[in-house]
């Protein structure tokens, strides 16, 4: 039941692009399309869980016991830049098909700032297994795929309308997402 | 390029936020008050300032191949450094800033200046084009939050001057997309007008 509410509250209540602000530059770059939308949402997913996984481990067996806390944040994104290179390198051997899909978008998850976000995040909740961690993540994730193609779906109908010259592309672009953003604070009060 | 075009560039003409659109997330999440803004802008400058003249002092020492990694770890060191002067020194705005101080290193205003100008060009020359930059940042970041805060709060830099609530939406999530989109649009009319009115002239 606790997962359960957990995951809802991330997903919906404290999505993370509409109220934390994280992993804006996919967010408005690459939302063109709904299904290029859907395959970076689908490789964030699957490196913030396995990133977060990693890094919580780390952060728990290494850099606690030893007090290197300060080291919090280059240690971590070394941690991703190597992860997301390998999984790369793995994806190409083991599933071509896969690498298809998500290969492009690979190279760009390691700046985005929503996976080490979430790392640090839970990191500071003192609670936190590891296990509660990873779902923490991957339901996250999972928010931040329903968010970038509910958008892609709203930037393809703008598409089609007409607009003033200056707003153009992504002034409206966030205009748009302003409007989402007040639906989603309509889920405020569900946990 | 002149220096002091050098220097200048990041501020309107290359405004990072505003016309590049870069660093989006910090410029959506910390600009509730104009205070944050300029707190965050300056935290940003800092570490520009200081990635810019390492590497290009390291530029000439560094294999093509291992180029962005080494980069990613000299930001994140002087990140770091910030982050912990930060909480040594003004506490209170490392809990208003919160998780988008350590998130500077994946800020890609501080990556793309390392790679499009510090690797290439002179130690002088790279520290004006940090300054710039964060200079441009800040001055976007000030002014989103600005607005934020006289129409969601009626306040300026804390200082009430209506009596009670503000237009509560633009202190919140959504209040930040909107302003970002429409300040953001004002910047290109103004831009459009100016090349439209270039173009008469000839």
């Amino acid at each position: 039941m606790e997962y359960i509410l957990m995951i809802i509250g991330c997903i919906l209540v404290n999505n993370i692009v509409f109220s934390q602000f994280l992993g804006i530059c996919p967010f408005l770059g690459v939302s063109g399309k709904t299904g290029t939308a859907a395959g970076m949402g689908a490789a964030v997913t699957f490196v913030m869980a396995l990133a977060t996984l990693v890094t919580s481990t780390v952060n728990k067996y290494v850099l606690l016991p030893l007090g290197l806390k300060f080291m919090q944040t280059i240690v971590f994104i070394l941690i991703i830049a190597a992860l997301v290179q390998m999984v790369e390198i793995i994806l190409k051997k083991i599933s071509p098909a896969l690498y298809q899909a998500l290969g492009i978008y690979l190279p760009l998850i390691t700046t985005n700032c929503a996976v080490l976000g979430v790392a640090i995040q839970v990191t500071q909740k003192a609670d936190f297994s590891i296990l509660d961690s990873t779902i923490f993540a991957t339901a996250t994730a999972i928010g931040f795929l329903l968010a970038i193609v509910i958008f892609a779906g709203l930037r393809e109908q703008l598409e089609l309308n007409k607009v003033p010259n200056a707003m153009k592309g992504v002034p409206i672009a966030l205009v748009t997402a302003g409007i989402l953003a007040m639906a989603f604070m309509g889920f405020a009060n569900l946990v | 390029m002149s220096k002091l075009q050098i220097l200048t560039k990041g501020i309107i003409k290359e405004n990072p936020s505003l016309i590049l659109v870069l660093g989006m997330c910090p410029t959506l999440g910390v600009t509730t008050s104009a205070e944050n803004g300029i707190g965050m802008g300056i935290a940003t400058t800092f570490v520009l300032l200081l990635s810019n003249i390492m590497i290009s002092l390291v530029k000439g020492v560094i294999p093509d191949k291992v180029r962005i990694p080494s980069f990613i770890v000299i930001i994140a060191t002087f990140v770091s450094i910030v982050d912990l002067l930060v909480q040594g020194f003004v506490p209170a705005l490392a809990e208003s800033l919160g998780l988008f101080i350590p998130l500077i290193v994946v800020n890609c205003i501080v990556l793309g200046r390392a790679e499009a100008f510090a690797s290439k060009n002179g130690i002088f020359d790279s520290m004006l084009d940090g300054l710039g930059m964060g200079l441009g940042f800040t001055l976007s970041l000030f002014i989103i939050g600005a607005c934020r805060e006289i129409l969601g709060s009626g306040a300026i830099f804390g200082h009430k001057f209506i009596t009670g609530d503000g237009i509560l939406i633009f202190v919140l999530a959504p209040g930040a997309f909107f302003v970002l989109g429409f300040v953001m649009a004002l910047v290109r009319h103004i831009q459009n007008r100016k090349k439209s009115s270039q173009l008469e002239k000839r």
